[in-house]
């Protein structure tokens, strides 16, 4: 079995698991995402057994690692009745309104929207990713994008 | 759906892409296995590798590329090889004083032990050999412990994975013809004239 070089893997992805925190988890705590993300893997690397199919386990990792920051936002969360605040947003966030509105989809189908329609991932690496079928994979994102078209309509 | 896809497809063209660092961390957490840097030296730009116990790979980039350096650590010594320039800062330093005539001997730690058998007997018979010295493949052969095996002192020197610190260029052929390197000739010529054992 062969593994590539991890500096291989993280200059080929780095860039768009970065993107992936930012628009999943906001950018005032994609850094803790990304590198969350990074050590993780760079831990398990030389245990993993199979070599295939590396990009959908680096975002799976980050798909965890974005629950994790999701819940710790929650438990950070407004108590009932006090004015809700909308969180900031750095200015790095173009386009917030939109990326606010996929991070409040279910996790599968936020990992989905942004893999499919951003990173064009083919629907077999995003069963691996989503540990689902193929068909489960194709029905995440079209739920994602219906959701979106509905809300931003 | 086609527009929505479109949105967040033009959307993510806005998102930053500058990373934070990582190596701070991954060092700190002991998870880098193989550091590596790139070094300028008068034989052209070298890939110097080394595990947390000492130097494990000297290369001429313009030898063997970078890639596949990488890719031979990865599968010899752990696929965990990260870029990590301070590291080997120590390697650099003395590499330099060496091109610039400063230094005779390397002090940094060699990590030895991805070697195996003869050929790390060798290697190590070789790096016994000092600065403006040079023996022969029968001479490292026999220093190794098996003074018939010189075609396999050959092999072994020929597959030595740190030259200039191993001084594998200071092992000539018997009769003082110069012998192969890997890596070229003319930079075992450079080396050995360097080292004023060569005219």
């Amino acid at each position: 079995m062969k593994l590539p070089p991890f500096q291989a893997l993280l200059d080929e992805h780095r860039a768009d698991i970065y993107r992936f925190c930012v628009a999943t988890v906001g950018p005032a705590e994609a850094d803790d995402c990304f590198q969350e993300t990074w050590i993780s893997a760079l831990r398990a690397y030389p245990n993993l057994r199979r070599g295939d199919n590396l990009r959908a386990w680096l975002f799976r990792i980050a798909q965890n690692k974005s629950i994790d920051l999701h819940r710790a936002r929650g438990r950070r969360a407004v108590p009932v009745g006090a004015v809700p605040e909308r969180p900031t947003t750095s200015p790095t966030d173009a386009d917030p309104e939109l990326w606010e509105r996929v991070r409040d989809l279910p996790t599968k189908q936020r990992t989905a929207v942004f893999c499919r329609s951003v990173l064009g991932m083919p629907y077999d690496e995003l069963a691996v990713l989503l540990e689902s079928s193929e068909d489960a994979a194709r029905r995440n994102v079209h739920e994602g994008l219906k959701r979106l078209k509905e809300e931003l309509s | 759906m086609n527009d929505i896809e479109m949105t967040l497809k033009n959307a993510a063209l806005d998102l930053p892409t500058e990373t934070p660092d990582l190596t701070r961390r991954a060092e700190a957490e002991g998870l880098i296995d193989v550091a590596y840097a790139s070094v300028d030296s008068p034989l052209g730009p070298l890939v110097v590798a080394a595990t947390p116990k000492g130097l494990v790979r000297v290369s001429y980039t313009e030898f063997r590329g970078e890639d596949e350096v990488l890719e031979e650590l990865a599968r010899r010594v752990s696929p965990r090889v990260l870029a990590a320039p301070a590291r080997l800062d120590p390697v650099r330093r003395e590499l330099d004083e060496y091109f610039e005539g400063r230094r005779e001997d390397f002090d940094v730690p060699i990590d030895w032990s991805y070697l195996a058998g003869f050929t790390r007997e060798v290697l190590r018979a070789t790096a016994r050999i000092g600065f403006g010295e040079v023996s022969s493949y029968a001479g490292v052969a026999a220093e190794a412990g098996s003074p018939r095996a010189v075609r396999a002192a050959g092999n072994a020197l020929g597959s030595n994975p740190m030259p200039v610190v191993v001084p594998c260029h200071r092992v000539l052929r018997s009769g003082g013809k110069l012998g192969g390197y890997t890596g070229g000739l003319e930079r075992k010529e450079f080396l050995l004239r360097l080292e004023g054992a060569l005219l």
